[in-house]
């Protein structure tokens, strides 16, 4: 078997590594560049019930080794991104991830009870953590019970396996996983955004037509890597681990804290290959490091009684 | 074909105040097809700054695999860019977007040319396109001051040059609009690159003229993933319907997009 196969719940995975949602699109661009069959899966860009335009521009803005961007969730709607763009994801051996996002409880459930039909997306990604829209999105984030009836109202529509999207901007990130593990959630995303902002030295005001956006890159993967540390010993449920992922090194860091497989997202848009880049970097590195499989990785950081791998005969 | 390129610094110089002139090696020249195009550069190895630059390109030579852009050494990525040494390499994602259509400049025609500061290098290859086309070009160049007029003589030598520059240091004073209607200049397609305001008014005053703009947006990934640079068309100006400056542009007809 290979050292990066992994299976999560709905996921039988190549390798752990998949693109993150929102900095992919649904595939086509990158699909210039590589064969997304190489990916272990794709998380496509959120979709709404109806279409939508987003947040004026500016929209992104550079900060030190990361980037705002404050996009609003720009979709072309549940009926297109199911006739056009899982339709056109279907020629490739990969797995979605289907990133659901919504104003309303309602919008939610029907996006999730839609999308989760479609044969190739095998799992959800319940997006209640999204700081660029005024309603919905962050709201259902923030408070745990909140959050928890609307994991439950979604996994009784759901087809396939439910993964909840967890905000970093709580000021109890454990709270927010156990609420929706108790809502039943089947496993975790973690982490979306931090909420930031730029001002301008000549205006003195916001860059970003929105005001704030949320924070991404090599910054936030120390806040990253704590959350996740933090939240895998208190679930029993896995967690796709994301923020600042741009190498090989990264993704074992991220496993280190408790993640079972990696989303890539800003990177791609320095490096299209960047993904299948990591993929290839893999193998190598957990031989220099003395795994025979990736999922050794997972939760080493925290795991007691376990010997160091090279200190293994 | 877009192409991810380590390129060789060939030169880079400053040819007026803080703009810099850059020249490049490298394959992906033969994929430069149409002036107007723009390359996406990683100016550093290190995560800082994180993004790539877009950045037009003023010159394409594909017999030599070279091409040249011009530059405003202004925030952190284009003053590393502008320290750059002949000989380093440079990161180069490209080339991307659709330039300006040459075609629809039919030969013997006039076409007129406007620059506003940075926005004046894609007109560059242009204007020697159009030549081959047999096309009469005219050019109307503005910039801020006289320190920061480029390729003044270059363009000269390919057709009528006026330059105008805000302050009146050099040339006419005023804007480029200003000079077009005081030379009464004559044209039938327009092609124009610089600031929002500047193309807003050119193209309230050209609506019956064949007119190219040239736009500029903050972006992300340059490829058209990440919606960083999306804008309105002017049919749908409060729907759903969008254009992406990355790959559906730079370049738009004139009435395609709300600016």
């Amino acid at each position: 078997m290979s050292q990066l196969a992994v299976n999560l719940p709905g996921l039988q995975l190549k390798n752990p590594i998949m693109p993150a949602s929102g900095c992919f699109g649904f595939g086509r661009e990158y699909s210039q560049f590589y064969d997304l069959s190489t990916l272990g899966s794709i998380m496509i860009k959120a979709t709404t019930v109806e279409p939508r335009f987003g947040n004026p521009t500016p929209r992104v803005a550079e900060t030190t080794a990361g980037m705002l961007n404050a996009i609003g969730l720009q979709n072309p709607g549940l009926k297109k991104v199911i006739n056009e763009e899982l339709a056109w994801l279907d020629q490739f051996d990969v797995p979605i991830i289907a990133n659901v996002a919504g104003s309303l409880e309602e919008d939610y459930i029907e996006v999730a009870r839609e999308i989760s039909k479609v044969s190739n997306v095998h799992a959800l990604e319940l997006n209640i953590s999204c700081p660029n829209v005024k309603t919905g999105g962050i709201a259902f984030g923030t408070i745990p019970e909140v959050a928890k009836e609307l994991t439950k109202k979604v996994k009784e529509v759901s087809s396939v396996p439910v993964y909840v999207k967890l905000s970093p901007n709580v000021s109890n990130i454990v709270e927010m996983a156990k609420a929706v593990e108790a809502g039943g959630a089947d496993g975790l995303t973690m982490i979306n955004t931090l909420i930031g902002m730029r001002l301008d030295l000549k205006t003195g005001k916001p860059v970003l037509a929105n005001n704030t956006g949320g924070l991404s890159g090599p910054a936030i993967k120390p806040v990253a890597i704590r959350m996740i540390y933090e939240v895998s010993q208190h679930v029993n449920i896995p967690i796709i681990g994301m923020g600042g992922v741009q190498s090989a090194e990264d993704v074992i860091e991220f496993f280190y804290a408790g993640a079972s497989a990696v989303a890539v997202g800003t990177a791609n848009f320095v490096d299209p290959l960047v993904c299948p880049k990591i993929i290839e970097e893999l193998p190598a590195l957990l031989d220099e490091l003395g795994f025979d499989h990736i999922s050794e990785c997972t939760g080493r950081s925290w795991k007691k009684n376990e010997k160091l791998a090279y200190h293994r005969a | 074909m877009i192409r991810n390129e380590e390129c060789i610094v060939l030169s880079n110089q400053e040819i007026a105040h803080n703009i810099f002139e850059l020249t490049l090696k490298g394959e992906l020249v033969q994929q430069m097809n149409e002036p107007g195009q723009f390359v996406h550069l990683k100016v550093s190895g290190s995560v800082d700054p994180l993004l790539r630059r877009p950045i037009s390109i003023a010159k394409i030579d594909q017999e030599n695999n070279m091409f040249t852009m011009i530059f405003r050494a202004e925030g952190n990525g284009t003053k590393l860019l502008a320290q750059k040494k002949v000989g380093d390499v440079v990161d180069v994602l490209g080339p991307l977007g659709n330039g300006f259509p040459v075609e629809e400049a039919k030969a013997g025609s006039t076409a007129l040319l406007v620059g506003g500061g940075i926005g004046v290098p894609p007109l560059y290859e242009l204007s020697l396109r159009l030549k081959e086309r047999n096309v009469n070009v005219i050019h109307v160049l503005g910039f801020a001051t006289k320190d920061a007029v480029f390729y003044e003589e270059k363009f000269s030598e390919l057709g009528e040059t006026y330059v105008v520059t805000v302050d009146g240091s050099h040339g006419e004073k005023g804007f480029v609009t200003d000079v077009i209607s005081a030379q009464n200049l004559s044209f039938d397609t327009l092609y124009t690159c610089g600031p929002t305001p500047m193309l807003r008014a050119l193209e309230a005053t050209y609506p019956e003229k064949n007119v190219y703009l040239s736009l500029e947006e903050r972006m992300g990934c340059g490829i058209g993933a990440c919606f960083a640079c999306v804008c309105r068309t002017q049919d749908d100006p409060t729907g759903y319907t969008y254009k992406k400056v990355c790959t559906d542009g730079p370049v738009f007809k004139g009435g395609e997009v709300l600016i």
